[in-house]
């Protein structure tokens, strides 16, 4: 059955989408819906024709005549109709609803900010920082969280999940492992509740690395608990900007800690994360240096959130070259995956998890809807960056979380609302992009990430251009991101 | 589909949402549903007619006071509430026809109608 196509004398024109190659075949990402199309000739052919502005049918079969039989293009114009990559040239744009997602949405991961304190001074850092955003010195809220706030958020997080059989905590801080003891007790407690309520939580933690023994290391494998460590890269790298209070680099006691935990914590896999500035922008030297020589079975790299003015705020060229660099690994890691091999740069796996699902997104991230974090006292914010600061708080574990407050927040950061990214072919992954970026850049959380525009869109363009590749190379391994 | 291969999920899904559309259409004729029925595709739930008369927005025009400062609806709500929700289209410009992108940079009117500008012919 056709749709009701345009008669044949009426305009037909683009829609929405992004086109891309890959290995000699061309698709369509559709925008917004997300799906993806591989186009045969006839698909291509007409997209070609309608490429300088809106014609009719008749004139479009007319001029492919020679090359297709009319039934053949009437049939792909209408298909091309369905999935919305062409229309109607007066069709009315499409308008994304500000609906606010269903009540009783699952809260997924919780992020417990176990302290506000740290060992370490490093610069760029967003909770102590220039940038900070809450006043972790004097601040009202304590330096530890308590075992019973610990506890109370695990009974919040078995609350607020809802139907979901798995749930996920992160603990986080500051330095994680400065509050070890009580990080000890709400796994054993949570392990318990979780059992008793028939859930299972899963665990995880980021850490500086700079505190770990041999029977922390041994606790974190006996009890599965994810560990991504922060570090920035090789010795000069890391002792640049990642230092303790004194000003002394970290490196040197980290590097044997890490590879102590790398060799004996087998039960999950471990990644790195690395912020990257101004200062260190030899994305592939870090890469290399992470995984080659201390053994990360991944590494994702950020660049740092900060104000333009600062030192080590990326410059536009530095954005240019960063992206370069990225694109470099990103290949190497599509020669590994049509060898069905590992590669440890998760920034494409992530991505492509996306684009593979189809996800087209009403919200920049999940934060302060299946994500949250919890301070130090027990307030729940958005997200663990905006832990503690009171205008970012939706709710308390003990007192739940305040309906109105977390639906003025997003009805305020939904798609929606954010006009600037409305004729963005990227904003069903970006949608935006994260809230603790804006507020740092605009002040205010629900702007769109104007300045990263052009980042996120060849960054997404990269990565479609991988998945497309797999799909012809060895479509078998993107099955690994179905579930 | 013969021209085109979905290949991520989504696509897939949007495949199964066209077929059954196609199959949709075969089986049942649509109607004209004016405000006294349900359109047939609407399977479950309440239905809510079309009409402003049945919407209340309480202090629009005038606080208790009979003054403009305490309402509970902005004014700027004035200017979109008959023409968006009600087929009357009231004194703003015809976004059908000739001024589709009057509201474009307005995405919410309390916070945006300063964006809201005239309409030349």
């Amino acid at each position: 059955m056709n749709p009701p196509l345009a008669t044949a004398s009426e305009s037909l024109a683009l829609r929405e989408f992004h086109a891309f190659e890959a290995h000699g075949a061309r698709f369509l990402y559709m925008v917004p819906s997300a799906g993806i199309f591989r186009m045969d000739g006839p698909s291509v052919a007409i997209l070609d024709a309608l490429e300088h502005g809106p014609r009719s049918a008749e004139s479009i079969v007319r001029e492919l005549s020679g090359e297709y039989a009319t039934d053949q293009i009437m049939e792909t114009l209408a298909e091309l109709t369905e999935i919305r990559a062409i229309g109607d040239v007066d069709a009315p744009k499409q308008q994304v609803p500000n609906d606010l997602p269903p009540a009783g949405f699952p809260l997924t991961t919780m992020v417990l900010n176990v302290t506000n304190k740290c060992n370490l001074a490093c610069t760029y850092c967003y909770e102590y920082g220039e940038d900070k955003i809450v006043d972790t010195k004097y601040g009202k809220a304590p330096k530890f969280m308590s075992e019973q706030t610990a506890e109370e958020s695990v009974e919040f997080l078995l609350e607020e999940s809802r139907g979901q059989e798995v749930a996920h905590l992160t603990f986080f801080g500051g330095e994680t492992l400065l509050n070890f003891p009580v990080l000890q007790k709400t796994v054993a407690y949570a392990r318990r509740r979780a059992a008793e309520e028939g859930k299972r939580i899963e665990f995880s933690l980021t850490t500086n690395g700079t505190l770990l023994r041999p029977e922390i290391i041994e606790w974190l494998a006996d009890h599965q608990i994810g560990v991504t460590i922060s570090i920035d890269g090789p010795k000069e790298v890391q002792d640049g900007l990642r230092v303790f209070h004194n000003g002394k680099g970290t490196y040197d006691v980290v590097q044997p800690k890490i590879k102590e935990l790398l060799r004996v914590h087998r039960t999950r896999p471990i990644g790195a994360r690395v912020t990257l500035t101004q200062k260190n922008m030899d994305v592939l030297e870090i890469f290399r240096h992470l995984t080659e020589d201390m053994g990360f079975w991944e590494v994702g790299l950020a660049p740092v959130t900060t104000q333009d003015q600062r030192d080590y705020a990326i410059t536009p060229e530095g954005k240019d070259s960063m992206l370069e660099q990225f694109e470099i690994l990103a290949e190497e890691w599509l020669q590994c995956a049509i060898r069905d091999e590992h590669h440890g740069f998760s920034n494409v796996k992530d991505t492509l998890e996306e684009i593979h699902k189809g996800v087209s997104k009403a919200y920049g991230c999940g934060a302060g809807l299946g994500l949250m974090g919890v301070a130090t006292d027990g307030d729940v914010s958005l997200c663990h960056r905006f832990a503690g600061s009171p205008e970012h708080t939706i709710g308390s574990v003990t007192d739940g979380i305040d309906r109105d407050v977390q639906n003025k927040f997003l009805e305020d950061h939904h798609i929606a609302s954010k006009t600037d990214c409305h004729t963005c072919w990227a904003r069903p992954i970006c949608s935006g992009g994260c809230y603790h970026e804006a507020h740092v850049q605009y002040g205010e959380s629900s702007h769109a990430n104007l300045h990263y525009c052009t980042w996120v869109r060849s960054w997404t363009h990269t990565c479609l251009e991988i998945y497309g590749a797999l799909a012809q190379k060895n479509p078998k391994f993107l099955e690994r991101f179905d579930a | 589909m013969k021209h085109l291969k979905g290949i991520n999920q989504k696509a897939a899904r949007i495949e199964a949402y066209v077929a059954y559309e196609a199959t949709e259409a075969k089986s049942s004729e649509l109607e004209v549903v004016g405000l006294e029925g349900k359109p047939p595709h609407e399977k479950e739930g309440p239905h809510f007619p079309l009409g402003c008369s049945l919407v209340f927005f309480p202090g629009w025009e005038a606080d208790q006071q009979g003054g403009t400062a305490g309402l509970c609806q902005p004014v700027e709500r004035d200017l979109f509430d008959c023409h968006l929700s009600c087929f009357w289209p009231a004194h703003v410009p015809d976004q059908l026809n000739h001024a589709e992108d009057w509201t474009g940079q307005c995405a919410s009117a309390q916070k945006d109608w300063r964006k809201l500008d005239l309409i030349f012919p």
